[in-house]
């Protein structure tokens, strides 16, 4: 009742992120956004597009604004000029960061974020795409099909074995995917992914590459990462970011020949 | 969560609030005066005082063990719980007043008032009194969470704001014209539902009833925090801003846990006043509120049985060491809490569970294989 009163306009229902208009291609528009702090300019005038189903990395040098961008997306840091469409028709800049989740944007953070005190079970059990007002959550039981989406997840980031384990005994690895886990279970239409494999092992590298690809088609994917190696590994498609816009965007190849992020990446 | 879920503890304590609830009655109305398991009222109401504050250290718990958020003014839902119940039994007292006057209470007419203000009507129903000792301080609580918590008001500066409403409280009770008695509250109280107040079965019954209270909301209490409610409410505390990210609104579910803390605070408030007699504006001291959070402390934060123990352990110690030493109780209270804070910053509870840690470390790490 309470979150009846409460729930701010455009509050997303749970069935709304069905209704993401992609008919023209994309399914993330930023046009002519800018962000400052303090006189500093984060983000400068930057203009981004990524199709449904597309895996992008985005890379670039330290402060190009990476990390704004992604805060810019899913509602932390509002934008003090430009436009952020979801599909076509929502406008991302009139909702917050709960109703943009539920939408169907989600995000992994650089340094891993998963519940330490709660099982790995229960992380994911947090993250279940389902009704997320505090009367339904409280009343909340998990149906067999739920349980099931969630061992699936388990299996498919090889921690079912850990399910009854607080998240908080994990390597850095494991909370690495446990929380892409967590981002699957939102059944997400874009995910943001910030430096996904940050402290994993030559072989996680390996695993989470392959994850990525098959995620593909199935969820949009904006990829965060300084490995270029691992960036090579994924991309077909890859934005650099400088200074707060897009400097250029291509293939792998094609980006790294630019002299211009030659340039930028060696300090000309 | 595991290590608590098979925990021993629980059931100790909970066997032994049945037990103080079923056997203290017995014994006070059954054994002679004499015999040497009679219990006197004093000590009757003494339990009962001590019950009404386990339910009090209950209710932070709640929303400072699990919720996160270190509440400085807990005392003010106890409080305004308190006087509902205050103004039911200021009804009660009719005609028998010093003034004899049916219609207000003597501290009324010693002011000159000619009628009731308005939020004194119905008070003389006990089923509304009782609704207002739950509505009247989670309505406070909605309204106050409901501006913070939007705002994103977190940490310190929260707590701080608690401790101000509370002090706020205090002064506005104080004065005469806010028509709850001022200075002097609510006292010389005769009757609840029409039995004399003062009776031993009233008496053994408000303890009965408070026992049965505390057990409910311990058990209530339980099932929240087991619940995925209780989950998310656990993530909000480790890491708010993630839970927004999942696309829970994480204002709403403090504001929940705060709204249903400060009811169950007001419950127990309601409760202490017939057992103690008085309600007065002192009730809302902030100093109060500071000893909750130390006796939670003490016991255990975000064990709920923890704060039960907190409660009733440093209030025996405050009951034995005033009338040992007055002025060194004080000195007392802030020890113990400097203390627990550097050597047992998981309480009593945490102590316990140290002694009995390496079996149950090895049945959470080792058991349940999937």
């Amino acid at each position: 009742m309470m979150s009846q009163i409460l729930a701010p306009k455009g509050a997303a229902s749970p069935q709304f992120h069905d209704f993401v208009d992609t008919r023209h291609g994309p399914i993330l528009y930023l046009e002519d956004v800018s962000v400052s702090f303090d006189g500093f300019r984060a983000l400068n005038h930057l203009s981004l597009y990524i199709d449904a189903g597309e895996l992008r990395c985005l890379i670039g040098p330290n402060g190009a604004g990476k990390t704004t961008l992604m805060d810019v997306i899913t509602g932390k840091t509002r934008p003090d000029s430009g436009e952020v469409f979801f599909g076509q028709t929502i406008d991302l800049l009139k909702l917050d960061e709960p109703a943009i989740a539920q939408a169907g944007i989600c995000r992994k953070f650089q340094k891993p974020s998963v519940f330490d005190a709660l099982t790995v079970f229960e992380n994911l059990e947090l993250a279940l795409k389902t009704d997320k007002r505090t009367w339904p959550t409280l009343f909340s039981k998990l149906n067999g099909e739920q349980r099931d989406r969630i061992q699936e997840v388990m299996l498919l980031i090889g921690l079912a074995g850990l399910k009854n384990q607080p998240a908080g005994i994990l390597s850095h690895g494991q909370k690495q995917w446990l929380e892409i886990g967590m981002l699957l279970m939102q059944e997400p239409k874009v995910m943001l992914v910030d430096e996904p494999i940050a402290g994993m092992t030559h072989q996680e590298v390996e695993r989470t590459a392959e994850l990525l690809l098959s995620l593909q088609g199935k969820h949009s994917i904006v990829v965060v990462e300084h490995d270029m190696e691992f960036v090579r590994s994924i991309a077909r498609k890859v934005t650099v970011l400088h200074e707060g816009s897009v400097l250029t965007e291509g293939s792998m190849d094609e980006v790294q020949n630019d002299p211009r992020v030659i340039q930028v990446y060696l300090g000309g | 969560m595991n290590l608590f879920k098979q925990d021993k503890t629980y059931g100790s304590v909970m066997s032994a609030l049945a037990a103080v609830t079923l056997l203290i009655p017995l014994c006070n109305l059954i054994f002679p005066e004499d015999s040497a398991l009679h219990f006197s009222a004093y000590s009757v109401s003494l339990i009962g005082k001590y019950l009404c504050f386990a339910l009090l250290g209950l209710s932070l718990d709640m929303v400072w063990g699990y919720a996160g958020i270190l509440v400085l003014g807990q005392g003010a839902f106890f409080a305004l719980g308190g006087y509902a119940m205050g103004m039911y039994l200021m009804r009660q007292i009719g005609t028998r007043g010093v003034y004899g006057n049916a219609e207000l209470p003597d501290f009324m007419v010693f002011l000159n008032w000619t009628e009731l203000p308005w939020y004194w009507h119905g008070f003389g129903n006990f089923g509304f009194a009782m609704l207002m000792v739950l509505l009247a301080p989670g309505l406070l609580a909605f309204v106050f969470g409901w501006l913070a918590f939007r705002s994103r008001v977190t940490g310190v500066y929260l707590s701080i704001i608690t401790q101000a409403l509370t002090y706020a409280l205090l002064l506005a009770f104080f004065r005469n014209e806010m028509g709850f008695g001022g200075n002097n509250g609510l006292t010389d109280f005769k009757d609840i539902l029409g039995f004399n107040i003062q009776s031993d079965g009233v008496r053994t019954t408000l303890l009965f009833c408070t026992g049965l209270s505390l057990i409910g909301a311990l058990l209530l209490c339980r099932w929240i925090v087991n619940s995925k409610l209780g989950r998310v409410v656990t993530a909000i505390r480790d890491q708010e801003s993630r839970v927004r990210f999942l696309g829970y609104r994480v204002e709403l579910f403090k504001l929940w846990v705060f709204v249903f803390a400060a009811m169950l605070a007001g419950l127990a408030g309601a409760l202490y006043v017939p057992q103690v007699g008085i309600i007065n504006p002192s009730e809302f001291s902030p100093l109060n509120s500071l000893e909750i959070v130390i006796w939670v402390a003490v016991g255990g934060r975000g064990t709920l049985y923890g704060a039960i123990i907190g409660a009733v352990l440093v209030n025996y110690a405050k009951t034995v060491l005033t009338g040992l030493m007055p002025d060194a109780w004080l000195f007392c209270l802030g020890g113990a809490f400097i203390l627990v804070t550097l050597l047992l910053p998981d309480g009593i509870v945490g102590l316990l569970h140290r002694r009995i840690k390496p079996k149950d470390i090895e049945e959470a790490l080792l058991g349940e294989p999937t």
